[in-house]
């Protein structure tokens, strides 16, 4: 349980807690490589731990659907390599099989969603930020935080396991709805794979939680002397809504797959009613149960769970953009409200996932008016970037490049979002392309983009060396324009009605039209993956090989994880912890460029 | 501690909102709530008031009075475990299976789910229990029997609430 956590975070403990980092901090403890670098307890090892691991998990999920791609882009071809690889189940003659099709688009879906964009996203910059943020030897408990990632990764072994299984991975899709997923008869996916995935999904949510915990009662619990809420970095309030998000409806989550796995085990009837199997020729036993009833329970997590990928991506962008600009970030306490208002509104708006389930009218229109809603804040938080852009004095170094990106998919994916909730608009795009460009472009490219710019700006905090520039560039150019040249059209395709998840569209006249664009989207596809190898590259050449960071503060930074030494140690600052006088947005203040969180107000200043 | 009560509040809150749903589909089939179930809830409740008496003759430094208080609660902890499962029984032989489709599939689900927060409520006090009599560490530090009355406390309420959500609502 959370007990280790609270002991921590009670004040009385917490002095103690200190104390003993203290002494870490003077006598460095001895490490060996298992406690170094595996079952390490330093929040940055950890958190290196978390991005690497993503990492890996965004090449396989990547790699996915470079495979789909060039099915959906060339359905007549025939690839003899594919056979070569994947064996002739999956691949017969070179061509992807339908079931193997459905296999690869739900683990995409499920890999990029679930294991790089949140445990990735969240369990990087979380770990990483917020002790050096707000001034903290570590996290309120490091031996709850190693067991979330140790538990991410059992997760990410169970869901990697289950790729190598005769009967294939869940394929389902990534939401796996019922009855498809609770009936193993019913795909081959369905058997073995799905159970993995539940099992694997279940070890994701208690990793989750014991990150989410710990994240709440650190920042709550650990800042440093003076640093009051408000004088938090945006990135540490982003994280925090986070984690706040995170705690409260993964457990929905979870309870609905215990519903799911008992369907599939015990023969209850939770989610099943009057099925009649046509593949074995069997009516079922089961009544009474309702397969929308998941859905709710799903999408009470899934809601939220778009924010849980976007907020730690704004908070990332606020801050890099705020750097870069020489600016104070425009509107810190619109910034802050704003994200509150998001957090509040993201369990408020599941159903408009389901406004073509059957749901009441009338709910549906409640629904509508609080998704539309979410503009508001959406809203506040791009024109508070705008403007913190605004007669900057911008350095366009590739995280700040990354984070204009962001506020650029942002904008364009937000805007689809106010046609998608609207329920009588959404009847005819249900299920299409429209939508897939949808939740692509404003959570999927914006999340990945808001975590580039993470990477590019603090790898000199993470390794004490720089990456290359060059091939930053590259990447940035490339990720952004091809982004878009894939996304963009997929509007066109979808408004057309084309349904997503079919595996071969050639066979209808309406979309034959768009054979061609097909093709052009899949050829960008590929060649974004690509460009994403070169940041792999310059990633792990850069840990070893990089320029060397020679001064603390390369970006002339307030914050506080730049008073750190370059290569901090276990407890981040040797001696005392610093402590903070001011908010974290003095930019060009004082006919001065920035002054640190640190330095005392001066005689003619007011507290911030 | 309190973050982690909300987010098993929130898996509750998403299964009793559920059977709510599930109420009204067709099908719904209603079930008897067993004598175990009455006499399990009357444990419970005497066993927070155990903790409540072990915290105070804790800081009260009465160290064998507090022994025997946390010894107490961990028997009724396990007590109460046990009688839950012979509710179960009664209500399985009353017919009521994963076979049918109304409120019994929740109850076991959700009572289930309680007995293994009770359970693990129970290994903590163990874990208290061995330092309680671990007479080579005189710990005087009341947070951790603080936090585990609460948590006790708290899965007391929980199982309160269950038991009249089920009556109440059928």
């Amino acid at each position: 349980m959370s007990n280790e956590a609270t002991l921590h975070g009670h004040p009385e403990i917490q002095t103690s807690h200190d104390a003993h980092h203290d002494e870490h901090g003077v006598h460095h403890h001895k490490e060996t490589f298992i406690t170094k670098y595996v079952f390490s307890q330093d929040h940055k090892m950890i958190s290196k731990q978390f991005l690497i691991t993503g990492m890996i998990w965004a090449i396989i999920g990547g790699l996915m659907s470079v495979l789909f791609r060039l099915q959906l882009g060339y359905p007549d071809s025939h690839f003899q390599f594919l056979e070569d690889i994947l064996g002739s189940k999956w691949a017969k003659g070179g061509q992807i099989q339908p079931e193997f099709y459905y296999a690869l688009v739900t683990m995409h879906g499920t890999i990029l969603v679930f294991f790089v964009l949140t445990g990735g996203l969240s369990g990087t910059f979380a770990n990483f930020l917020i002790p050096l943020q707000i001034g903290a030897r570590d996290m309120a408990s490091p031996m709850l935080n190693m067991l979330s990632y140790w538990f991410f990764l059992g997760a990410s072994v169970v869901m990697l396991s289950s790729l190598f299984i005769e009967t294939g991975p869940a394929s389902g899709g990534w939401t796996s709805y019922p009855p498809l997923s609770a009936l193993g008869d019913a795909s081959e996916g369905s058997k073995t794979g799905m159970d993995l995935w539940i099992i694997s999904m279940a070890m994701f949510v208690v990793s989750s939680l014991l990150g989410g915990l710990n994240y709440i009662s650190t920042v709550l619990n650990l800042r440093t002397k003076g640093m009051s809420m408000t004088r938090l970095p945006l990135t540490i309030w982003a994280l925090f809504f986070t984690a706040i998000l995170g705690v409260l409806s993964f457990p929905v989550l979870l309870s609905g797959f215990i519903l799911l796995l008992f369907d599939r085990h015990a023969g209850t009837s939770f989610y099943l009613s009057d099925i009649f199997l046509a593949t074995t020729g069997k009516a079922l036993p089961n009544e009474g149960g309702s397969a929308i009833l998941y859905q709710h329970l799903f999408w009470f997590l899934g809601h939220p769970e778009v924010y849980i990928i976007i907020l730690p991506a704004m908070g990332l962008v606020s801050e890099v953009m705020s750097v870069n600009s020489r600016k104070p970030i425009f509107g810190y306490i619109a910034m802050v409200g704003s994200m509150f208002a998001i957090a509040i509104l993201a369990f408020l708006v599941w159903a408009h996932h389901m406004f073509v389930t059957g749901l009441n009218p009338f709910l549906g229109s409640v629904f509508v008016l609080l998704t539309l809603l979410i503009a508001v804040p959406s809203a506040i938080k791009v024109f508070n970037w705008l403007t913190t852009l605004w007669r900057g004095n911008i350095r366009f170094t590739p995280a700040m490049l990354f984070a204009i990106g962001f506020v650029s998919t942002f904008i364009s994916g937000g805007l689809t979002g106010i046609f998608l909730g609207n329920s009588t608009l959404d009847i005819q795009l249900h299920d299409t392309y429209f939508v897939i460009a949808h939740f692509h472009i404003v959570m999927g490219v914006s999340g990945i983009l808001g975590m580039f710019a993470g990477i590019y700006h603090w790898f000199p905090k993470m390794y004490g060396r720089y990456m290359n520039n060059v091939l930053a560039y590259i990447h940035f150019w490339i990720t952004l324009i091809g982004a878009y040249l894939i996304f963009w059209p997929m509007h066109y395709e979808g408004l057309a009605g084309m349904p997503r998840r079919y595996l071969d569209y050639s066979n209808w006249i309406s979309f034959n039209q768009f054979g061609g664009l097909n093709r052009f989207i899949s050829t960008v596809a590929i060649i974004v993956f690509a460009v994403q190898l070169l940041f792999i590259f310059n990633f792990f050449y850069s840990i070893f090989k990089g320029r060397r960071v020679m001064t603390r503060n390369p970006w002339g930074s307030t914050t506080l994880e730049w008073t750190a030494p370059i290569r901090p140690g276990h407890g981040n600052w040797p001696g005392e912890i610093p402590e903070v006088h001011r908010w974290p947005y003095d930019y060009a203040k004082d006919g001065r460029d920035f002054i640190p969180q640190t330095e005392p107000l001066g005689a003619n200043e007011s507290a911030h | 501690m309190w973050v982690a009560l909300g987010s098993i509040i929130m898996m509750f809150a998403g299964l009793t909102s559920a059977y709510v749903v599930k109420r009204d589909q067709p099908n719904w089939t209603t079930f008897e709530i067993p004598k175990a179930f009455w006499y399990s809830t009357a444990v419970i409740l005497v066993s927070s008031l155990t903790i409540q008496m072990a915290l105070k003759a804790f800081r009260d430094r009465e160290m064998l009075r507090y022994r025997s208080l946390l010894t107490t609660t961990a028997i009724l902890g396990i007590l109460f475990v046990v009688l839950q499962w012979t509710g179960f029984r009664q209500i399985w032989h009353t017919g009521v299976t994963f076979r049918g489709s109304g409120g019994g599939l929740f109850l076991y689900i959700m009572a289930v789910l309680h007995g293994l927060h009770v359970l693990g409520g129970i290994i903590a006090l163990v874990v208290l229990f061995g330092k309680a009599f671990a007479s080579r560490v005189r710990s005087y530090n009341a947070v951790p029997v603080e936090l585990m009355s609460t948590y006790w406390h708290f899965v007391d309420l929980l199982w309160i609430y269950l038991f009249i959500f089920f009556m109440a609502i059928k």
